[in-house]
C-alpha cells in the first residue's frame, strides 16, 4: 500500500474542501472496497478523509411518503428497518443477499453505490486495463470475460457494475443526494448516476470531483411482489452472475432491473411493457443490442430463465 | 511535489484539522512532510479499548485493526487468512458488530471499543461458544477458528435483534434460529478443514442454552 495522510471531516461540505484541495485525496467509509484496492495498489490515494464521524446514519420519512437514507446507514441497517422491509422488500433483499455478515455492517448505503468492478484484470496490475491505466487496453476482451457485461459495454471496456444494491435502487427510482466543497447541494437519479464506458471507462459515475454524496432518497413504497432473485456460483457470498429486481403485480405487470449484465443496473421502461407477453419476449427487448463474448452468452439465456421464474412466482 | 505557495496552504489546513481533532487524537502530525515523498511512511495516534484494556499506539497510517492487534498489541488470536475481507479469519467485534478487521484501518477506530477472540473467554474461563466449540469438535487445524467463535457470539445477537437474512423467508416477522438461517449468516467464515457441520452443532447448542 502507498502511504497517505489521514483526516476525519466534521462536516459535509469540509469533507467536500479536502477532497477538492488536496490532489489525489478519497473519501473513505466503512474502507470495504477501497482499502482491499489500495492493497492491491489499484487505488493509491495520497490522502484519506474519513467521512464516518458525520452525521448521515440515519433513515428519515420524507414529505412524500418517502424515506431518505443517510450515506453512513450500513447495509445491515438499512436492511433490517422495518419501513423498508416493510415497503421496500426488494431493496433488503438485494443487500441481504450481498457479501457477509461482517462486510455488511461495516458497508454503506455510498460505498456500496460507488464499489468498483470485479474484473479480474482490473485487479491484476501486472495487465492492461482502461478503466484502471486509461489508453493501456483492456484484457478481457479476447480473455476471460465470464462474469463481464453483454450489454451497454463498449470496445474500450466491458466491466459490470458488480453490486446488488443498486439494481434495487434503479428498480425503486432512487435519487443520490451530494454536496460539493461549495456547499452546493443536488439530487441525481439513479438512471443517471452510473455512467456507460464510452471511450472513458475510468469515469463510472455522474458524481464531480469531490462532490460528496449525503443520502439516497426513495419515493413512496410501489404495492407488487417485491423481488430479488440472485443467480452466482455459490448460494452465499458471492457476486451476481446474473440479478433481477422487480416489483410485480399478479396480472405480470411490473417493473424490473437486471443486475450482473451491464456497467450499470440494466432497466429499460419499453422492455418492461412487454412483461405481460413474457419472459422470452421482455428479455429479447431488454437486451436489444447486446454484445455478449463467448464467454458470457450463457447470461441472456439465464436472465431469461430467471425472469420467467421471477413472473410465474407473481403470478401464483 | 507541492510548490512552496501551496506547502503553506496546505500547512494552515493542518493546523485547522489539528484543532479541530482536539478530541479525536489520529491527526497525523507529519501529514504534508509525507505528500512531498509519497514512499515515506505517515504515523498516527489512535486509542481504543481492546477487551477491556485502553491502548494508545502510534502507527503507519497504513496499518490494519488485524495488523494493529497482532503486531502492536501482540494479541495473535484473530488470523489474517487473505487479507482482503474473503475468509472471516479475521473477524473481530467492534462496538457490538462483527467485522473483518483486514478490511479496516487502525486510524479508523479512535474510541472505539473492539473485543477478540482473547476477550471471550479463556483457559479455565470458557465463553459458552469456546465451550460448545471444544465439545463439538468445531475445527481441526483451528486458524480459522478464532474468526468462526468471533462470528458465532455474533451471528445469535443479530438474529435476537431481529436482523433478517438472505434465507428469512417472511421480512416483516423476526427470523427464528434453524440450520439454514446459522449457515447462511455464517457464510463469510471460510473452513479449509470443512468443520462446517461441527460448527453448527456448537452454536445450535449455544442457541438452544440461549433460549
Ligand atoms: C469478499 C467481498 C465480497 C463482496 N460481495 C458483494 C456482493 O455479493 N454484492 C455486493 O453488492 N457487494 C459485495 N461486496 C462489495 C461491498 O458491498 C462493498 O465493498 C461495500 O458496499 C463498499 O462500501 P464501503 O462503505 O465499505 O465503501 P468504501 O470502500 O469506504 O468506499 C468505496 C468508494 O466510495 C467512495 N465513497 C465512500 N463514501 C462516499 C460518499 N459519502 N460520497 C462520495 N464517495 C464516497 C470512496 O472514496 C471509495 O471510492 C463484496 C466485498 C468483498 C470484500
Ligand atoms: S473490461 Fe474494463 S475493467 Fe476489465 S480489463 Fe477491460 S478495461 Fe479493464
Ligand atoms: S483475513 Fe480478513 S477476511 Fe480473510
Ligand atoms: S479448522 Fe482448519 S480452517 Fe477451519
Amino acid at each position: 500500500m502507498k502511504s497517505f495522510t489521514y483526516e476525519r471531516a466534521t462536516s459535509p461540505a469540509e469533507a467536500a474542501a479536502s477532497v477538492m484541495r488536496v490532489p489525489g485525496a478519497k473519501f473513505i467509509a466503512g474502507g470495504t472496497n477501497l482499502l482491499d484496492l489500495m492493497k492491491l495498489q489499484v487505488e493509491t490515494p495520497t490522502h484519506l478523509v474519513d467521512v464516518n464521524g458525520l452525521d448521515l446514519d440515519t433513515i428519515e420519512p420524507t414529505e412524500d411518503g418517502g424515506l431518505r437514507i443517510g450515506a453512513l446507514v450500513r447495509n445491515t441497517d438499512l436492511a433490517a428497518d422495518l419501513r423498508v422491509r416493510r415497503g421496500y422488500g426488494v431493496l433488503s433483499r438485494a443487500l441481504l443477499s450481498g457479501a457477509s455478515g461482517q462486510l455488511r455492517n461495516k458497508a454503506t448505503t455510498a460505498g456500496n453505490l460507488l464499489q468498483r468492478t470485479r474484473c479480474p484484470y482490473f485487479y491484476d496490475t501486472a495487465q492492461p486495463c482502461n478503466k484502471r491505466q486509461p489508453g493501456s487496453g483492456c484484457s478481457a476482451i479476447g480473455g476471460i470475460s465470464r462474469q463481464l457485461s453483454v450489454v451497454g459495454a463498449s470496445e474500450a471496456c466491458i466491466a459490470t457494475h458488480p453490486g446488488d444494491m443498486a439494481v434495487a435502487m434503479r428498480v425503486l427510482d432512487a435519487n443520490v443526494e451530494t454536496v460539493n466543497d461549495k456547499g452546493d447541494t443536488r439530487r441525481i437519479p439513479i438512471a443517471e448516476f452510473h455512467r456507460l464506458p464510452g471511450g472513458t471507462p475510468q469515469i463510472e459515475t455522474s458524481l464531480q470531483p469531490g462532490e460528496l454524496i449525503t443520502a439516497v432518497t426513495l419515493p413512496k413504497p410501489v404495492a407488487g411482489m417485491h423481488v430479488y432473485r440472485k443467480v452466482r456460483d455459490r448460494a452465499s457470498y458471492a457476486f451476481a452472475l446474473i440479478s433481477i429486481a422487480g416489483i410485480v403485480q399478479r396480472d405480470g405487470t411490473g417493473r424490473i432491473a437486471v443486475g450482473g449484465v451491464a456497467p450499470k443496473p440494466w432497466r429499460d421502461e419499453a422492455a418492461e411493457a412487454e412483461l405481460p407477453k413474457g419472459a422470452k419476449i421482455a428479455t429479447e427487448r431488454l437486451f436489444a443490442g447486446a454484445k455478449p463474448t463467448h464467454d458470457n452468452a450463457y447470461k441472456l439465456k439465464l436472465t431469461e430463465r430467471a425472469l420467467g421464474a421471477v413472473l410465474s412466482e407473481a403470478r401464483a | 511535489m507541492y510548490g512552496s505557495e501551496d506547502l503553506e496552504l496546505n500547512r494552515r489546513h493542518l493546523m485547522a484539522g489539528a484543532s479541530a481533532c482536539a478530541v479525536a487524537t489520529a491527526c497525523p502530525s507529519t501529514a504534508w512532510a509525507a505528500a512531498e515523498n509519497k514512499s515515506d511512511p505517515v504515523m498516527s495516534k489512535v486509542s481504543f479499548t481492546v477487551n477491556g484494556m485502553a491502548h494508545e499506539v502510534d502507527i503507519d497510517t497504513r496499518t490494519t485493526l488485524l495488523d494493529a492487534v497482532r503486531e502492536h498489541l501482540h494479541l495473535t488470536g484473530a488470523k489474517k487468512g487473505c487479507d482482503h475481507g474473503q475468509c472471516g479469519a479475521c473477524t473481530m467485534i467492534v462496538d457490538g458488530r462483527r467485522i473483518n478487521s483486514c478490511l479496516t484501518l487502525a486510524v479508523m477506530h479512535h474510541g472505539d471499543a473492539i473485543t477478540t477472540i482473547e476477550g471471550l473467554g479463556k483457559p479455565g474461563d470458557l465463553h459458552p461458544m469456546q465451550a460448545a466449540f471444544v465439545k463439538h469438535d468445531g475445527y481441526q487445524c483451528g486458524f480459522c477458528t478464532p474468526g468462526q467463535i468471533c462470528s458465532g457470539v455474533a451471528v445469535l445477537d443479530e438474529i435476537k435483534a431481529g436482523i433478517p437474512s438472505h434465507v428469512t423467508v417472511d421480512l416483516t416477522a423476526n427470523a427464528v434460529i434453524t440450520t439454514d438461517e446459522i449457515r447462511e449468516r455464517m457464510s463469510g467464515n471460510i473452513c479449509r478443514c470443512g468443520a462446517y457441520s461441527n460448527i453448527i452443532d456448537a452454536m445450535t447448542e449455544v442457541a438452544g442454552r440461549q433460549a
